[in-house]
């Protein structure tokens, strides 16, 4: 069942719709019931699990994707407004077979345990190190008008819609850490 | 065995899976013909369901079936009320699970599920915990069977006399375990036998679970948990998501997910207990105790006694002649608590520990020293000496890391800007036990080996640390060995919890593997595939009782906004005994996220119910804060060289729970070294100290 | 969720028809709340009408010095925005002070000003809420309200406005530019959201239907001395336990003018004008500014839970002026 709908669509015409997107690089087009969100399209309908369902309600993190680019959380976008759109979730984060440098340094640096929370803080990170490279603030930047200094203050708060019970998060900042330095 | 890959750092074997997004979780394997189960909560505390209404909810597009106790497939009535789900018209607790909406997508599931019209008679209700409940009494025993109250000495007689005395009540209120994977499940029936895929800390014993309430025999269940989104206890035994699941896929005879949603796991799978402790301490003029008294009281449910063991710690943590622990249960019309995190030791020593810290401040002695000089080699319980005792060390190997020599001890003596700054420090234990075990090796003809064992790893690192025990024990490099884990038709293990897995589950696959080596040709491979296997029930039953414990030391340096009240964490660091560390990698990480997660209960979190709705208000992530990123600056876990041969095999003693004992109490005796404000209930948050007027 | 019919219009004149056309419609934005909502049935929109592609989302710099944000402008766009970053510093720190990154990428301006109450029983069907469920009662009157209102509540509703973007605007003096089946027209921010009274369910000034298109800034050279200071229960992504919008301008020691503007402390973004007279042409002093918070709180009305309110806005506002008019000094 992979790869295509999974569920059936059990609202009539009138409450569903057409929608087409990208999905890692792949166009995607499917009929879906308006309500269902990005999340549950990419979970129950793609076959696409990395994006996990946390709490469904955008307090977690756990669900985040990039959309166009951006990092956002995949509970609370619904799929249908998102035609023309791209996506990429944390299994387009790199090629087949392949770690990106973020990935690997999670590895190396034991940044999570249970695992349930990685995808969202990976996909959360990656677009936070590019909101970095665009130059924007944080809420613990000092001077708004000059380029931020990614420290660990600065990423421990870019990285706070991301929770992790297992509570990672030193290690987290230090993978974070890393592959910044490195990029 | 010590050279080998134990005690060697190495990075989870399932890592990989991990970051990809490739490891499966309960409710993600595919599944042919899939639908989705939503499960209904109770809106009424206590009363008796009078309709079930289910025909808009059926007019729902998608909507399959309304499965309820009128209609639910028949449970046998077991030992856990708890999970005689959709069996009766009884409401227990506000939230209880009453009816389960089945539909063939997740959208028509939620809004079947708010279509179900259920009539009630309601009843009157207590759902607070209060030192003076009518409801209060004495358990028989306490969990999991120690007795409910003890006494040595003369207590009142050794306290009167004392010249230095503590009398101190703290509160802590309910916590929600939280993990970020909800209780989850996918259920399937074939041919009378069940497959779950479940989110779960213990398959082998969720089998035994479900077999017993669908009577079938234990080999018509499988129970698969291969990976777990986290418990913390609250996943220790099957629970309601996998009941509902099962109940739902056998009534429309097809497979069935079901997950809770994140506002259904405040309550219905357990949380912890809120606590009222009253700690009585009385010493010398040198700090020497001569009194100890720790009375507890905390709520279990109508269904159920769960008598959390909150005054044990007490027990055996430092000496004193004249001692007395009690605990006190109110039946309250809430769902039963269960296992959070160090269940009784976590709270018992919040009290405990931050007891001594106003002792230490009574008597005028650093809260090191004092712990120091009552540090004691037996078992105050027990009477026995304990097998490995090695507090002081973890407080002296701490306070040096740490950098405590250079700490005024008078409060509010250190300020930076408007923040005051201020340091304390707890002891932790945490008791180190087994349970019986069972496990196979194989050897193959290409060299290769195979472990089985029905260990779940709920990111404790158990995998990789049993992978590693298993390479040792066959003495070859772990690149030869794979392991197999997380399915119920693997050799029967005991629970991820109660800081027992790795003990119990390394005493099989070390039995197990040397049983194989006794069958192998010297020095070969054997022609075809060779088994050994292991189950250590009677080694383990007939190992001797004896105090066995780790032990910990923990250290937290806090700021305090002086006008706003804003309390933050600058720093942590623990030092802990724990034996043999299998793993210093996932061992850090472990250490690491039990601290987290006492920094989380002694700043963060708290459970807020409404007497009048019978239920935590607060049920959601945005309104129950825990700990996040941004609140932990630096947090560090270290151990000592710590042998012990009075253990198990592996020589280990269990991490998952001593790094949380104590972490509250070190945070709050922080507070009040920086502020000279003592706060004696749980979260210590702005409200409690902005406008206190010794703040400013 | 109730199923719903979605729509896309091509242009804002077509969304307001359809919203009027419609009594059950509502406007998609950002969806960070109104998702959050239809997933717990708090709102049950049976249209939803997709304003996230209308031409609304860019930031213009007006001939008189001030600035119009777009409605559908992102909270992360609008705080990294250079102008914003250098003329009205109090505003990208209300906002980056709000939510977290993920959020604040799909959250629009104009939607972050319409957020419903985070008020826990207002997010609960099972408990009463006027607000969601009109003549149901206030359960959280006499219940948990620590988080809840210590000004100008209402028997009927002690809810605050979460929204720390709005108190940023509140103290700049903006104006909503909204369209609605009579055409444009501006609302001063100051009188778009509404006092509980007898009816919480209204939240806004705003007729059903209206769109907010965009929020502009008026041209304010003091703005360039001003902050947001937030205090809330963990270090980030947590709603405020206490906000402070606010710019200082000195003329020597002396309060020129002064905007102050509080959040979490009413059922609407609370612009604290009688603080503001207090402190207007006087020297400017710690003291002065304790004294003007009072001055503002003094008819402040603490429920059981949240007494502590009061004296964390006194702090803040103290803590946030004095920091302004450091700067000044310096």
């Amino acid at each position: 069942m992979q790869g295509g709908p999974e569920t059936e669509i059990t609202t009539d015409e009138r409450h569903s719709s057409r929608v087409a997107f990208d999905v890692n690089d792949a166009p995607r087009e499917m009929t879906l019931d308006n309500r269902t969100t990005l999340l549950d399209a990419l979970r129950e309908h793609l076959g696409l699990i990395g994006a996990k369902k946390g709490c469904d309600h955008g307090q977690c993190g756990s669900c985040t994707v990039l959309l166009d680019g951006r990092r956002v959380k995949s509970c609370l976008v619904l799929a249908v407004t998102l035609d023309g759109r791209s996506v990429i979730t944390v299994e387009g984060l790199a090629g087949p077979d392949e770690l990106s440098p973020l990935q690997a340094a999670f590895i190396a640096q034991d940044a999570f345990q249970c695992g349930y929370c990685t995808p969202g803080q990976l996909c959360s990170a990656r677009g936070m190190l590019d909101e970095v490279d665009r130059g924007w603030p944080s809420a613990v930047t000092d001077d708004l008008g000059a380029p931020p200094d990614l420290t660990d203050a600065e990423i421990r708060e870019r990285m706070a819609g991301n929770l992790c019970r297992c509570a990672a998060y030193p290690h987290i900042v230090a993978a974070v850490r890393e592959t910044a330095a490195t990029r | 065995m010590s050279a080998g890959a134990v005690g060697r750092a190495y990075p989870r074997l399932e890592g990989r899976e991990k970051v990809t997004g490739t490891a499966r979780y309960a409710v993600e394997y595919p599944v042919d013909g899939v639908t989705y189960g939503w499960a209904v909560p109770s809106a009424v505390v206590r009363g008796r369901i009078t309709r079930v209404d289910p025909a808009q909810a059926l007019a729902s597009p998608g909507v399959l079936a309304v499965v309820h106790h009128g209609n639910a497939p028949r449970l046998a009535p077991g030992p856990e009320p708890d999970l005689w789900l959709l069996q009766e018209p009884t409401v227990h607790y506000r939230g209880q699970f009453i009816a389960v909406v089945v539909a063939t997508s997740l959208e028509a599931a939620r809004e079947g599920a708010r279509l179900v019209r259920i009539d009630y008679d309601a009843g009157p209700h207590s759902t607070v915990l209060t030192d003076d409940h009518p409801g209060l009494y004495k358990p028989d025993h306490i969990n999991p069977s120690y007795p409910t109250d003890t006494a040595e000495g003369d207590f009142d007689a050794g306290y009167a006399a004392a010249p230095v005395r503590v009398d101190v009540t703290y509160r802590t209120p309910a916590y929600h375990n939280n993990p970020m994977e909800p209780h989850a499940t996918t259920a399937q029936w074939h041919d009378g036998r069940l497959l779950v895929h479940d989110s779960n800390q213990g398959a082998s014993s969720v089998r035994a679970t479900l077999a017993e309430l669908f009577e079938l025999p234990r080999e018509s269940v499988r129970v698969v948990t291969q990976h777990v989104g986290g418990g913390f206890g609250s996943k220790g035994y099957a629970k309601a998501a996998v009941v509902l699941a099962a109940l739902a896929a056998r009534h429309v005879d097809r497979p069935v997910r079901l997950a809770l949603t994140r506002q259904q796991l405040f309550g219905p799978i357990g949380y912890r207990t809120p606590t009222i402790q009253r700690v009585r301490l009385a010493a010398d003029a040198d700090g020497r105790l001569t009194a100890i008294c720790h009375d507890a009281i905390s709520q279990t449910s109508t269904m159920r006694e769960f008598a959390e063991q909150t005054a044990v710690y007490t027990r055996s943590m430092y000496a004193a002649p004249h001692r007395r622990t009690t605990h006190r249960l109110v039946r309250l019309d809430v769902p039963t608590p269960f296992w959070m995190r160090a269940p009784g030791e976590c709270p018992g020593a919040y009290a405990l520990e931050s007891a001594m810290d106003e002792l230490a401040v009574a008597v005028g002695i650093d809260p090191v020293e004092l712990r120091i000089r009552n540090d004691t080699e037996v078992d105050p319980d027990q009477g026995r000496p304990f097998t490995s005792r090695n507090l002081v060390a973890c407080l002296r190997e701490g306070a040096q890391r740490f950098g405590w020599a250079d700490r005024d001890p008078a409060p509010r003596s250190r300020r930076d800007g408007h923040w005051l700054v201020g340091s304390g420090v707890a002891g932790s234990s945490y008791p180190a036990r087994a349970r019986p075990c069972s496990a196979t090796a194989t050897a193959r003809p290409d060299g290769s080996f195979l472990v089985r064992i029905n260990v779940t790893d709920i990111g404790t690192g158990a995998r990789t640390a049993m992978w590693q025990v298993a390479a040792d024990a066959l003495g070859v490099p772990p690149e030869r060995v794979a392991i197999s884990i997380g399915d119920s038709d693997l050799p029967t293990a005991p629970v991820a919890g109660g800081s027992m897995g790795t003990a119990s589950w390394s005493w099989a696959v070390i039995r197990a593997c040397q049983a194989l080596r006794g069958k192998l040709p010297e020095g070969g491979s054997p022609d075809r595939d060779v088994s050994a296997e292991a189950d250590t029930s009677d080694e383990v039953g007939g190992q001797p009782t004896l105090p066995r414990y780790a032990y910990g030391a923990q250290f937290a340096e806090v700021r305090v906004d002086a006008t706003t009240g804003e309390v933050r964490l600058n720093r942590m660091l623990g030092v802990f005994a724990a034996g043999q560390v299998v793993n210093p990698t996932t061992a850090r990480s472990q250490l690491i996220g039990g601290m987290t997660m006492g920094l989380s209960m002694a700043l963060h979190e708290e459970g807020v119910l409404d007497e009048r709705y019978g239920d935590w208000v607060n049920h959601d992530l945005a309104t129950y804060h825990i700990t996040g990123c941004a609140d932990v600056e630096s947090i560090e876990a270290y151990w000592l060289d710590e042998r012990d041969g009075e253990l198990n095999p592996a020589g280990v003693k269990g991490i998952g729970e001593i790094g949380i004992v104590g972490a509250a109490a070190a945070i709050a005796n922080a507070v009040h070294h920086a502020t000279g404000v003592r706060i004696r209930d749980l979260p210590i948050r702005l409200d409690k100290l902005v406008g206190v007027s010794e703040l400013a | 969720m109730r199923p719903f019919r979605y729509h896309r219009p091509a242009d804002v004149a077509e969304a307001v028809a359809v919203l009027g056309a419609e009594p059950q419609a509502a406007y998609l934005a950002g969806g960070t709340n109104l998702v959050d909502l239809m997933k717990l049935g708090v709102q049950r929109p049976d249209v939803l009408v997709d304003v996230n592609r209308l031409p609304l989302d860019t930031v213009q710099e007006l001939p008189d010095g001030g600035l119009r944000i777009g409605a559908t402008v992102r909270n992360s766009d609008l705080a990294a925005h250079p102008v914003v970053r250098r003329d009205y510093p109090v505003l990208a720190r209300a906002l980056l002070a709000a939510a977290s990154g993920q959020l604040r990428n799909l959250a629009t301006t104009g939607g972050n000003l319409l957020q419903r109450t985070r008020c826990v029983y207002f997010q609960d069907t099972g408990k009463a809420c006027n607000k969601r469920d009109p003549g149901s009662g206030c359960a959280a009157l006499h219940g948990q309200n620590r988080d809840l209102a210590v000004l100008d509540w209402s028997e009927q509703c002690v809810a605050t406005h979460p929204s720390d973007l709005a108190v940023a605007l509140a103290a700049l003096d903006a104006v909503v530019e909204v369209h609605d089946t009579d055409g444009a027209r501006d609302v001063p921010l100051a009188a778009l959201h509404r006092s509980p009274g007898t009816q919480p369910e209204r939240e806004t000034t705003l007729a059903r239907g209206a769109l907010i298109t965009a929020v502009r800034l008026p041209a304010l050279p003091a703005a360039r001395r001003s902050a947001y200071l937030k205090v809330r229960d963990r270090a980030s992504f947590a709603f405020a336990a206490g906000s402070v919008a606010a710019v200082l301008d000195l003329d020597g020691e002396v309060v020129r003018d002064v905007r102050l503007a509080y959040g979490a402390v009413a059922h609407r973004p609370w612009r604290a004008y009688r603080a503001e007279e207090e402190l207007r042409g006087r020297p400017f002093s710690p003291e002065l500014a304790a004294a003007a918070a009072d001055a503002e709180l003094a008819e402040a009305r603490p429920l059981r839970h949240n007494g502590f309110k009061l004296p964390l806005t006194r702090a803040i506002t103290v803590r946030v002026l004095t920091e302004l008019a450091a700067r000044a000094a310096s």
